[in-house]
């Protein structure tokens, strides 16, 4: 085998088929990970070519201009230019244009050509454009630009043999030759288009026709809302028999494997500590994947920038973008794939906001804190005639959340000290059927994501609260229950008068702790507290009944009011920490969630008080 | 006549692009989308809340632009010379 592997870039327009293209060429033989100190990803691949050739793909960001406006353009704008400071210039470019859209494609095409490396093109979607009756004269195209142009077809199997045959062809094409271009790249284009392309209609009729029922004022925002309601459907119910499943699975596993253990604290850690922790990492998968697989049709299809259109306005007053909606729609049923879904949004001051208000979103995890206090403490009553005031309480809460998402995303549109307006500027792609394959690859990417990134700080402080409410053991004759002597209490007792001013008392404080791990936990934490044993509903009753008789109306109003804002769930920090590579941020996410769940807590115990409650 | 007062479904044709400002990355970002002197575009579609933002054809591409953003285009309307 040869030396070193040749390395080749894909660079080209955003929308030209690119990352279709990178996975017909590598298949599964992809590398994901980020660029150093950035969030972009950067996609890598290996391939022998038929000749016996070695390639190192690398797939860069999408990219309109060099005039970079995205930290997507300024990767691969560094990278092509031999600026990035960890990644080496590539020895051959190969610039992927959609043969479909060359009036635009074409421009960056020249803006490439000028770097002088060694390049070739390729016309990408050539199905497409000879379908449409576009036709395109290859020979003629390959002299007047000076570099080999091939077709290639990312969606068939064998849609990239010519791509190949010609880096098989000679060692590297030629430097091109750029000197007979002028200043105006537009103008140029139209020459080569006029010169070597005949096109029939402008866009295909298709488009058109789609495009009129799908952005109809009303139609469309008709069809959005069926098809929201479906994707949150699934997300919501769909994953609750298998997240169940993983739940129950896991556990028993965890049990059969550390049966043969004596009881002690080596069983506790692997099965409280590590297995607990395992479930807690698992659980999330099932949501990931179906949320993803419904995010990733959308986007290949064309239709999410679509449905950003026809919410951008809405989204825009309150400083997020239309992009920002299916996140936001995400984070009701798990902030933790609502924030990884931020990925869409390319402006990253856009993406930031979103991240920062998706955990205010009522996730599903909050429910059944709300259902137990609820139960306990609001009664059946009817609130003018039809309906049930258990019912009303618990939309409050979810529209809480929501008004306060619109509120805080405001204020940080008024804090921020960069004021400058953000483009929409979006393309809206040719409608396309999604690709089996290019989907299969990009959803096993997401879940190794949240694996391998996610996975370990979950895990990790499940086991470091595991050790919290288990030690030190009490000793012989303590009458109240364990975890009460452990340092999960102490921490819990220490903090009782930083939260006696908005009604917790102690055992909410201990509960608080272990509910960190994820907000459900705090029910079971409560249970053990007031040293029950059971599960799941029966606990629940038991539970509600003696609440209602230890807690004031206030204190239980309160806590709702702190379930609505607080950062109770520390994987919730951990995906943020992942997706913006920052502490900063998340140190500036659970401060302000933790300043307003106290505010709120406050004014409603206060409130309630007042009132005579 | 600016792209954000131009009627749906008139096809006009491009005449300039205006910069906010002596450095204004989104007029720089339009013209090297090819919102550039002679170009036939159209506004093919407007947002269900004020008619934001506009969807615009041009050339083979179609871009959603807010209307902040589509007032930087200089438009003639019917059909261009080049």
């Amino acid at each position: 085998m040869s030396a070193a592997a040749l390395r080749v870039a894909l660079v080209g327009n955003p929308n030209c088929g690119k990352t279709a293209l990178f996975n017909l060429l590598t298949g599964s033989r992809q590398k994901v990970a980020n660029y150093a100190g950035a969030t972009v990803e950067r996609k890598e691949g290996r391939l022998l070519t038929p000749a016996g050739r070695s390639l190192q793909i690398l797939d860069l960001p999408g990219a309109y201009s060099f005039d970079a406006a995205s930290p997507d353009e300024v990767i691969t704008r560094d990278i092509c230019y031999g600026e990035h400071p960890e990644e080496p210039a590539p020895d051959l470019i190969v610039c992927v244009a959609d043969a479909t859209n060359l009036r635009l494609h074409l421009r960056f095409v020249l803006e490439v050509m000028r770097l002088q490396r060694p390049m070739l093109l390729a016309l990408n979607m050539s199905d497409a454009a000879k379908k449409r009756g576009i036709h395109i004269d290859l020979p003629g195209l390959q002299r007047r630009l000076g570099i080999p142009v091939v077709e290639t077809v990312a969606v068939h199997h064998n849609g990239a043999t010519e791509l190949l045959r010609q880096i098989d062809a000679q060692h590297l094409p030629p430097l091109p030759d750029t000197h007979a271009f002028g200043e105006d790249l537009h103008a140029e284009v139209r020459a080569l288009l006029a010169a070597t392309v005949q096109m029939p209609t402008r866009t295909a009729r298709i488009d058109d026709a789609i495009d009129r029922v799908v952005l109809h004022p009303v139609a469309g925002l008709a069809i959005l809302a069926v098809a929201m309601f479906l994707m949150f459907q699934a997300v919501f119910s769909w994953a609750q028999p298998l997240m169940d499943g993983i739940d129950v699975g896991v556990k028993w596993l965890g049990d059969v494997l550390t049966n043969a253990l004596p009881e002690g604290v080596l069983r506790s850690l692997l099965r409280d500590g590590l297995f607990a922790g395992l479930g807690g990492v698992l659980v999330f998968l099932p949501q990931i994947l179906i949320l993803f697989f419904f995010i990733l049709v959308l986007e290949e299809s064309g239709y999410l920038p679509r449905a950003a259109f026809l919410l951008d306005r809405l989204m825009f007053k309150a400083g997020l973008t239309g992009r920002a909606f299916i996140p936001l729609l995400s984070s009701f049923a798990c902030a933790i794939p609502g924030i990884m879904a931020t990925r869409s949004i390319q402006d990253a001051r856009d993406r930031l906001t979103t991240i920062l208000v998706a955990p205010l979103m009522t996730c599903s995890a909050r429910l059944p804190v709300y259902t137990l206090l609820i139960a306990a403490f609001i009664p059946q009553r009817s609130v003018l005639g039809i309906f049930n005031l258990q019912g009303v309480v618990l939309f409050a809460l979810y529209f809480t959340g929501i008004a306060s998402a619109l509120a805080v995303a405001t204020v940080i549109k008024r804090l921020r000290s960069d004021r400058s307006e953000h483009a929409l500027l979006m393309e809206l792609p040719s409608y396309r059927v999604p690709h089996l394959r290019d989907l299969a690859i990009s959803l096993k990417e997401r879940a190794m994501i949240f694996l391998k990134r996610v996975g370990g700080i979950i895990l990790a402080l499940t086991v470091l609260l595991w050790f919290l409410s288990s030690f030190p053991a009490p000793p012989a004759g303590f009458s109240g229950a364990a975890i009460d002597y452990s340092f999960a209490g102490r921490i819990g007792h220490l903090l009782q008068p930083l939260f006696a001013p908005i009604g917790f008392g102690w055992e909410i404080c201990i509960a608080l702790i272990p509910g960190l791990a994820a907000r459900e936990v705090a029910v079971s934490a409560l249970g053990t507290v007031y040293a029950m044993s059971g599960d799941g509903d029966a606990l629940a009753a038991q539970l509600g009944s003696t609440i209602a008789q230890h807690w004031s109306l206030a204190t239980a109003l309160s806590l709702l009011a702190w379930y609505v804002f607080a950062p109770q769930c520390l994987s919730t920090l951990a995906v943020i920490r992942r997706e913006t590579n920052s502490m900063k941020v998340v140190l500036i996410a659970a401060g302000y969630l933790f300043a307003l769940a106290y505010g709120a807590s406050f004014i409603t115990y206060h409130t309630a008080l007042w009132l005579g409650s | 006549m600016r792209l954000s007062d131009l009627p749906q479904n008139l096809a006009a044709t491009v005449t300039a692009v205006e910069a906010l400002g002596p450095a204004d990355p989104i007029a720089r970002r339009l013209r090297d989308l090819g919102f550039v002197q002679g170009e036939p575009i159209r506004v093919v579609a407007q947002g269900p809340v004020r008619r934001d933002p506009l969807l615009v054809q041009i050339g083979y591409t179609r871009f959603a632009l807010r209307k902040t953003e589509a007032a930087r285009v200089q438009v003639n309307p019917g059909p261009g010379s080049a």
